[in-house]
């Protein structure tokens, strides 16, 4: 276990200083997930009015989008250089190599909710830290759910040629109640009395999604990338 | 944790990649201490073997045994006996020569991280571009460094894919004295190339694979280059009937 988890660590942050070298994936990740929220906010918010109850889709949407982005990205910067057969040479358990990429996915979607967050609650007038420790809850939950699923789906698709177009087909569908439990969680809290029992319904069936979606990816994640 | 093996089987290996046959029952045995040539022209499998062999690719028919192992049983503690310098370098660009190499030792577990790594850019002849970017390399620069990359754990079975390419005479001459040095060790070194000059007087055995299947590669004291085209020449001749499981053994 000690062996796995150092493993993790040193892709993860491996991954870290490539991206502080280059800064190409958390700019272009937060910029298109900011450009989403202004879309939406151009649409949706009339004489600084906006839609009653969009606030929480709209996050939830950016997110989703933004991370899909980041994994695809990520994933590409992988596939260039080959370097992803490499990581499965190391003599370690394979599922320690997911667990970095999925590491370095949750620090890069953490970036991109720290604008998010702010950004929708100013434009969508939406009061996020009424209570935070149920948003943190969600978000941290929600976006475990999605990285987990799509961190391994992109290393799946490293090779297929149409993974840009595959990578969202795929994802989308299976992480449907993960971003459905997010939207209604984040909902919950968003209402002029904060409703926390429904909130911690929608958390808890998000950990739920987790611990499936991270068990059967790292039970996946040895088969599915030796060719 | 700790495993070793004296000899690879390639026992019946084929590997169909959709309808497209890339290797078709392939039989290879290597020994510790030689250097195995892997010869044929583009397409004829030498890669796809070379990744079964690393383990990164799964065969469709056959096994490859490690000493008694297969690579499942082997799993983990079988890769860190195996090194594998790839066409593709498996180095990160934006990194700096050391970082990478840091990373991959640290990857593999290594000891002592910082000599070690101090030694390979001292082999490799990168000392003093130890802290530039791998991106700004130059191709044969970024061999030197994946070939060190590669051999930092002191593997016992060396996969190499053209591992000649963009080197200048002298670190060819410095990479066949190394290969050498290995095989005397008892390493087990397999060599994909077209470089037949490069090539010639370091294998210890040839196999010429075609279309996915092994030549029989008649034992002979011309030159390489010669031994190599008799032998596609006589597959021409002969169909791809050819190519027999009499192949197996290579030929010195």
């Amino acid at each position: 276990m000690k062996d796995f988890l150092r493993v993790a660590w040193i892709v993860m942050r491996k991954d870290f200083t490539v991206e502080m070298r280059s800064r190409e994936i958390v700019y272009t990740t937060v910029f298109f997930a900011a450009s989403c929220v202004l879309v939406f906010a151009f649409a949706l918010v009339r004489e600084g009015r906006p839609l009653e109850d969009a606030a929480a889709g709209i996050l939830w949407i950016a997110i989703a989008f933004a991370g899909t982005l980041g994994l695809g990205r990520t994933f590409e910067r992988e596939r260039h250089t080959e370097t992803l057969r490499a990581l499965m040479l190391a003599p370690s358990d394979r599922p320690a190599i997911y667990v970095g990429k999925l590491l370095g996915m949750l620090a890069l979607l953490a970036v991109v909710e720290a604008v998010l967050v702010p950004m929708v609650g100013l434009l969508f007038h939406a009061p996020f830290l009424a209570s935070p420790f149920w948003m943190i809850a969600l978000l941290a939950t929600g976006t475990l759910g999605f990285a987990s699923v799509g961190t391994l789906f992109a290393a799946m698709l490293i090779r297929a040629r149409s993974r840009d177009v595959l990578l969202p087909v795929l994802l989308y569908p299976i992480t449907i109640p993960v971003i459905i439990a997010g939207v209604r969680g984040t909902a919950a809290l968003l209402q002029a009395t904060p409703d926390e029992p429904m909130a911690r319904f929608w958390t808890a069936l998000l950990v739920f999604f987790d611990v499936v979606f991270v068990t059967l990816s790292l039970w996946t994640f040895e088969p599915l990338m030796t060719e | 944790m700790s495993f070793d093996f004296d000899r690879v089987v390639v026992d019946d290996v084929s590997r169909h990649f959709g309808r497209r046959k890339a290797l078709n029952r392939i039989n290879l045995t290597c020994t510790a201490g030689e250097i195995v040539g892997l010869l044929g022209p583009n397409g004829a499998g030498k890669s796809t073997l070379l990744s079964i062999l690393s383990t990164l690719v799964a065969p469709s028919a056959g096994q490859v045994l490690y000493g008694d192992r297969t690579a499942d049983a082997g799993g983990a503690a079988l890769r860190a006996r195996l090194g594998l310098l790839g066409h593709d370098l498996y180095l990160y660009p934006e990194l700096t020569a050391r970082e990478n190499l840091v990373f991959f030792a640290r990857l593999f577990g290594l000891p002592d991280t910082a000599a070690l790594v101090a030694e390979a850019l001292s082999r490799a002849n990168l000392a003093d571009r130890a802290d530039d970017a791998v991106s700004g390399f130059s191709r044969g620069m970024r061999q030197r460094l994946a070939l060190e990359r590669a051999l930092l754990h002191q593997p016992r079975l060396l996969l190499l894919d053209e591992p000649f390419t963009g080197l200048d005479d002298a670190s060819g001459q410095a990479l066949v004295a190394r290969l050498k040095g290995l095989r005397d060790r008892g390493g087990i070194v397999i060599v994909a190339t077209h470089d037949l000059d490069l090539a010639e007087g370091l294998l210890d055995r040839l196999v010429v694979l075609r279309n996915g299947r092994l030549l029989p590669v008649a034992p002979s004291s011309a030159s390489l280059r010669d031994r190599y085209r008799d032998t596609i020449q006589s597959f021409a001749a002969g169909g791809p009937n050819a190519a027999t499981k009499d192949a197996q053994g290579g030929a010195p």
